[in-house]
């Protein structure tokens, strides 16, 4: 908003806890204005990243300029500008709607009219206004996470980062928060950076950096990433897929990847190689699907694991 | 208002807001050394006398200032366990990203924990006729703000281990470990003269000692005859107030240096 630095810029940047190392040489850039997700299955490092930028935990290794502020010298200046919504809840359950609010406006230095006007207007956005003055712990999942939001923005934040924001939403609730997040990059400008491991949420970013084992793997938006993959996905299960993938390599020249026991096939028009794959081996086969490259397809294409296998648990 | 005392103020008004409404925080808080002093109070009065002990004053009123400093020590422990808590349960996490110095976290917390451990030891403060102590309103209001200073370094004290530590578990284990000894060692239980050496020196390095005895003092005010052998008044409140300082400097070095899980 008004500034043409980037809203991140990351260079070189690693992170370990002891000796386990759960980010490796970063570098990337987010313009103002956009909205990045970071895709990676748990573990994949993204919550890491997420803490870094949100000035939880203090830089170490590389560089980082969030909204132009240095990140390991100007946290208090950059934090005034900067949103965060964490993925477990960060609202007071003992406090109202209104007073977490008002409480989440003194910390930022905001008080008397400023700060009633604020509340109201987020209060009246988000659609709380009649709940204002429940206690927060009488409020359902979907409300909570809209107070954790309302929080976030009361301080208009040029830039908002959120880590796994839609975890415990059923899918409308998940849509609607999305719905605001795009909505609010439309009107106000603000950049969105967020954490996901829903194919989802992915799919809504302007652009998404895919991490993996702490590498930043791929960095795209979603359609560029979904032609890397050479056209069509088949995905062939079989009772004996080790066995099958030798004879459909001897017989019809086609090397089908074996990743977590499916055997995948990636090729332009795939309907034909499904044809044929089941003339072929009909009998070998369980069941094939095919379709157009999803995020998921992407995923493995440049990792070579399925995305939620060994993933320690998947809300929604 | 500066925005310090602003942020401060904030997280003060929470503690107290959500003290409030536990309600059972609010009574557990008062009555449990209320008891405690009756019982032990009224049962030991009878038949024990410790060596030293002030002359005209019998062991029930010499407990009560004593269990002023419980009640201080229990609350105390209460609002820095809501720290713990604050961490585990993830309201912390929002304030730590907030532009606000880990200074100004812990000093609106210490002022919440001191607020919440001294009303109730002022309502304690109201039954000191039924120790057979009178006390005129200067009195009452210097030790009120004895209190206070006491209230704010065992607050510290609270503080300084719930930064560091995970658990409310282990929260429990080592407050029992630091802070109900040095309370046992501060004179409440019986005096420094009459000890054994060792454990007279042992009081005599203990901070607690000194602010005990400042209170002791304010409640006897006028006595001088009663007081035995307690350190000075001045000695007794530099010593005091000085302790709260260093308390509050130790839990914000901690803070400060506390990883954000």
């Amino acid at each position: 908003m008004g500034s043409t630095t980037p809203a991140v810029e990351i260079v070189g940047l690693s992170f370990s806890y002891g000796a386990r190392v759960a980010l490796s040489d970063l570098g990337f850039t987010i313009a103002r204005g956009e909205i990045f997700g970071l895709l990676g299955p748990n573990g994949g490092g993204k919550t890491t990243l997420f803490k870094l930028i949100s000035t939880l935990v203090p830089l170490r290794q590389g560089d980082a300029r969030i909204l132009g502020f240095d990140l390991r010298n100007d946290t208090i200046a950059l934090r005034r500008r900067l949103g965060v919504v964490f993925q477990h809840p960060s609202v007071d359950g003992k406090l109202t709607v209104a007073e977490n609010l008002a409480h989440q406006g003194r910390l930022y230095g905001i008080s008397g009219a400023r700060l009633r006007e604020r509340s109201a207007a987020m209060l009246e956005q988000l659609g709380l206004t009649v709940r204002a003055g429940d206690l927060v712990e009488t409020l359902s999942g979907g409300l909570k996470r809209r107070v954790e939001l309302a929080k976030s923005l009361l301080h208009e934040p040029d830039l908002l980062v959120l880590d796994e924001p839609s975890t415990g939403l059923d899918p409308t609730a998940r849509r609607e928060f999305l719905n605001y997040l795009t909505d609010l990059r439309d009107r106000q400008g603000v950049t969105i950076v967020l954490t996901t491991h829903h194919m989802e949420e992915a799919e809504r970013c302007d652009r998404i950096g895919v991490l993996h084992q702490g590498r930043l793997v791929a960095i795209a938006p979603p359609p560029e990433l979904k032609s890397r993959v050479g056209g069509d996905v088949v995905a062939i299960y079989a009772r004996e897929p080790e066995a099958l993938q030798k004879k459909i390599a001897a017989r019809m020249q086609v090397t089908a990847v074996l990743v977590d026991g499916t055997l995948r096939v990636e090729r332009p028009r795939g309907h034909e190689f499904v044809r044929d794959v089941v003339e072929a081996f009909g009998d070998e086969i369980e069941s094939v699907t095919f379709g157009k490259p999803t995020l998921e397809d992407v995923f493995v294409h440049l990792t070579g694991h399925r995305f939620h296998a060994g993933a320690a648990e998947d809300v929604g | 208002m500066s925005e310090a005392g602003l942020q401060a103020g904030t997280l003060w008004l929470r503690e107290i807001t959500r003290f409030c409404r536990q309600r059972s925080r609010v009574i557990g808080s008062f009555l449990q050394p209320l008891v405690f002093w009756v019982l032990l109070g009224a049962g030991l009065k009878a038949s024990f006398r410790p060596a030293g002990m002030p002359a005209g004053i019998d062991y029930f009123q010499y407990l009560y200032p004593g269990f002023i400093v419980l009640v201080l020590l229990f609350t105390a422990i209460f609002a820095t366990i809501s720290t713990v808590e604050d961490r585990r349960e993830g309201f912390l996490q929002s304030v730590l990203v907030a532009p606000i110095s880990r200074t100004t976290i812990v000093m609106g917390q210490a002022l919440g924990g001191t607020t919440l451990a001294w009303v109730p030891s002022c309502i304690f403060l109201v039954l000191a006729p039924f120790a057979g102590i009178s006390l005129g309103a200067g009195a009452a209001f210097f030790a009120a703000l004895i209190m206070a200073i006491i209230a704010f370094a065992l607050t510290c004290i609270g503080l300084t281990i719930a930064w560091k530590i995970e658990s409310t578990q282990g929260f429990h284990a080592i407050m029992n470990l630091i802070l109900i000894p040095i309370w046992l060692l501060s004179g409440a239980f019986w005096p420094i003269d009459g000890a054994p050496a060792l454990l007279r020196w042992t009081m005599r390095l203990n901070p607690l000692t000194y602010g005990m005895a400042a209170l002791r003092e304010s409640l006897y005010a006028g006595n001088r005859g009663e007081m035995g052998s307690l350190p000075s008044m001045a000695l007794s409140l530099a010593i005091a107030i000085a302790f709260a300082i260093a308390t509050f400097a130790l839990a914000a070095r901690t803070a400060r240096r506390a990883a954000a899980y």
